[in-house]
């Protein structure tokens, strides 16, 4: 599997640039190869793609240190392979396996592991917001100076326990980084229709909460931008908030084939034209460190592992049937029967 | 054993596990420099500070959520709801979130939370802060939920909440604060959850109840006696995990049953209890098993009018009357 880029190894700008690369055709493979399974059938349930998002996701989590955690709305495959996790293990969590990460008890909106940083995976829009400020909290209660990355995108914004997790992360100084990933629709619903302002970062005004708009397409400024924000919350111990503007070139979920309902073909071509994927090859021709032969191996590399992710888990056996009354409790068993 | 009230039980257990755990605090609205508006968490404040002691905005799913978050870091906090009724607002929080997340995770992250607080009537509160919301939690499989009757439960029961690994919802009766009895002081007594315990031993008809309403029924069956009616109490203190075996030897004894409770009576956890005893001991039954429960209204303000909503000991004399034919 790819090794993914993170900021603890010190790889040289150069090597950086290309893992930024291999990693973001990954997530882009994985998901296609996500969609895939949905279509066959073999992926149930809602299934969030991140194309497109990539560079978002790769830019933030390269400033981390390994012991730093991240927290996702449902939208969260990249997020999960980006911090480390098996692509297989992922894609058998997406075919209900019981080689997945929680053993074919989540599905795609439900990753987890703890191990590697990641909590999840979260159902309820803006509900995980509470949980991410909860994290901050044990942070800092336990003296450990990680900081908590809590992505949520633009639709989250409105639920009002977000208000409340602002104010609390505030009130409390606890190192927290709002991510609010505009990708311009809260599900079918876009923007202007949702957002009284569609400056979202300025909810976190009457939070007493540094706030910025930044871009989320361009993984060399994404990353420069997550440098320089890590260091102001770890070092102040204090919340941030920003909001990404990104665009899913996906569907809301794999089920999503109403697209023209809420979005003309022109403005996604339009997006296109700042894919993630393509703004960073061509920085790496543009700029001599890489060639076209070595962005095909690496894409042929990248679709190579997320192959052999969906053939692990379509090989993988299902969960055994009592298994449903497990992880109900640490401690004791529910009662059975219907 | 020292005498105490059922509020500095519960307080006394609070001291003991902060005292005991680093990772054990409590957070709440007004519970702190404001004391708790029922006084639970009096003085700990000024004993422990901010650092194990928060005073909450307003925000009960925030706080909630926040709770659970530090839960999965591995911290044990102790959240005040003001009153149960409020806890409403944080359900998303404990039913879609808390209950679910040891499942979701295939058993990657627990989350060792208490939520506390009283729910019931009896003090005029009127509709909003008079609600016995238990019957709900326990209906959600991944929560556990208790409810104790008296001072030694309310610290036994509290302390094997705050060290249980899973989230637990523990309800307390505005009634019953100031309730006094003898309290064990050894800091390691626990009471188990999932253990109903017989209160007053008979063999004509169990009563069968939980929170204040145990004490109406021992009034009852104190009544029936002097009638020469020989009722057992069955106080069910622990709602899920739920001891059906306490309950179904004490039935399979006196051949009667009657579940008394404070909420709802429509879709109540005593019409659960009812049906498991249906279900269990319908050979052992001289007679159907009969609830004595809340109207089906919302709590009314009026004195009077509140006295009719909840169950009355002249309301549970005449249903065990008529189960006892």
């Amino acid at each position: 599997m790819a090794i993914s880029a993170s900021g603890k190894t010190k790889t040289s700008e150069t090597e950086l640039l290309r893992q930024f690369y291999k990693d973001m055709l990954l997530i882009r493979h994985f998901e296609e190869k996500a969609m895939a399974g949905f279509r066959a059938g073999k992926v149930g349930g809602y299934v969030h793609l991140y194309i497109g998002q990539e560079a978002t996701g790769i830019g933030w989590l390269s400033q981390l240190r390994s012991d730093d955690m991240v927290i996702g709305a449902y939208r969260i495959h990249g997020l999960a392979l980006q911090l480390g996790m098996d692509p297989k293990v992922a894609m058998a969590e997406l075919f209900g396996r019981s080689t997945g990460c929680s053993q074919g008890k989540g599905g795609s909106m439900h990753l987890y592991d703890p191990k590697i940083g990641f909590y999840g995976g979260w159902g309820i829009v803006g509900g995980h917001t509470p949980l991410a400020v909860g994290l901050a909290f044990g942070a800092k209660y336990k003296q450990t100076d990680q900081i908590v990355l809590c992505f949520l995108g633009d639709g989250s914004v409105n639920a009002g326990v977000f208000a409340e997790s602002m104010n609390m992360a505030s009130l409390w100084d606890l190192p927290i980084i709002f991510i609010i990933e505009n990708n311009q629709f809260a599900m079918g619903t876009r923007l202007e229709y949702h957002a009284a302002d569609p400056e979202l970062h300025k909810r976190a005004a009457g939070f007493a909460i540094p706030h910025e708009r930044l871009d989320g397409m361009d993984v060399m400024q994404v990353r420069q931008d997550a440098e320089r924000i890590i260091a102001y919350v770890r070092e102040k111990q204090k919340p941030y908030l920003i909001e990404v503007m990104n665009y899913r070139f996906a569907g809301h979920g794999a089920a999503d084939n109403t697209q023209s309902l809420y979005r003309s073909d022109e403005e996604v071509e339009e997006w296109k034209k700042r894919d993630p994927v393509t703004l960073l090859s061509k920085h790496l021709i543009g700029e001599g460190l890489a060639k076209q032969k070595d962005l095909d191996k690496w894409d042929a590399e990248a679709l190579a592992i997320a192959e052999e992710a969906y053939a692990f888990a379509d090989a993988s056996p299902a969960p055994e049937e009592d298994e449903v009354y497990t992880h109900v409790y640490t401690d004791m068993m529910p009662e059975e029967g219907h | 054993m020292a005498v105490m009230t059922y509020r500095d039980a519960l307080r006394t257990a609070l001291i003991e596990e902060i005292e005991r755990d680093e990772n054990v605090f409590i957070m709440g609205e007004d519970i702190g420099r404001y004391q708790g508006t029922f006084r639970v968490t009096a003085g700990l404040f000024e004993q422990f500070k901010q650092a194990r002691v928060y005073d909450t905005p307003i925000s009960e799913p925030g706080v909630t959520g926040i709770a659970i978050g530090a839960a999965m870091m591995g911290l044990r906090p102790v959240v005040e709801m003001m009153t149960m009724s409020f806890s409403i607002l944080a359900m998303d929080q404990i039913i879609n979130h808390a209950a679910k997340i040891h499942y979701m995770t295939g058993g990657q992250i627990s989350v060792p939370i208490v939520i506390r607080g009283p729910g019931g009537a009896g003090k005029q509160l009127s509709a909003q802060h008079s609600q016995s919301l238990e019957g709900i939690y326990a209906h959600t499989p991944g929560l556990k939920v208790v409810c104790p009757s008296n001072p030694r439960d309310a610290k036994g029961m509290l302390k094997t909440a705050i060290r249980d690994d899973n989230p637990v919802i523990f309800t307390e009766s505005p009634g019953l604060y100031a309730m006094k009895g003898e309290v064990p002081d050894d800091e390691e007594f626990f009471v188990p959850f999932g253990e109903a315990q017989v209160v007053r031993e008979g063999t004509d008809i169990s009563l069968i109840a939980w929170s204040r309403m145990v004490h109406e029924c021992d009034k009852v069956a104190e009544t029936l006696s002097q009638d020469g009616v020989s009722a057992e109490v069955v106080d069910v203190r622990s709602l899920l995990p739920l001891d059906t075996e306490t309950i179904f030897q004490s039935v399979r004894k006196t051949h009667r049953a009657l579940v008394v409770y404070e909420g709802w009576r429509s879709g109540g956890f005593g019409a659960e209890i009812a049906s498991r005893i249906g279900e269990n001991c319908f050979d052992d039954l001289d007679a159907p098993v009969a609830r004595c429960a809340g109207l089906n209204v919302p709590m009314p303000y009026a004195a009077n009018l509140e006295q009719v909503a909840i169950p009355k000991q002249t309301d549970i004399l005449a249903a065990a009357r008529e189960v006892l034919g």
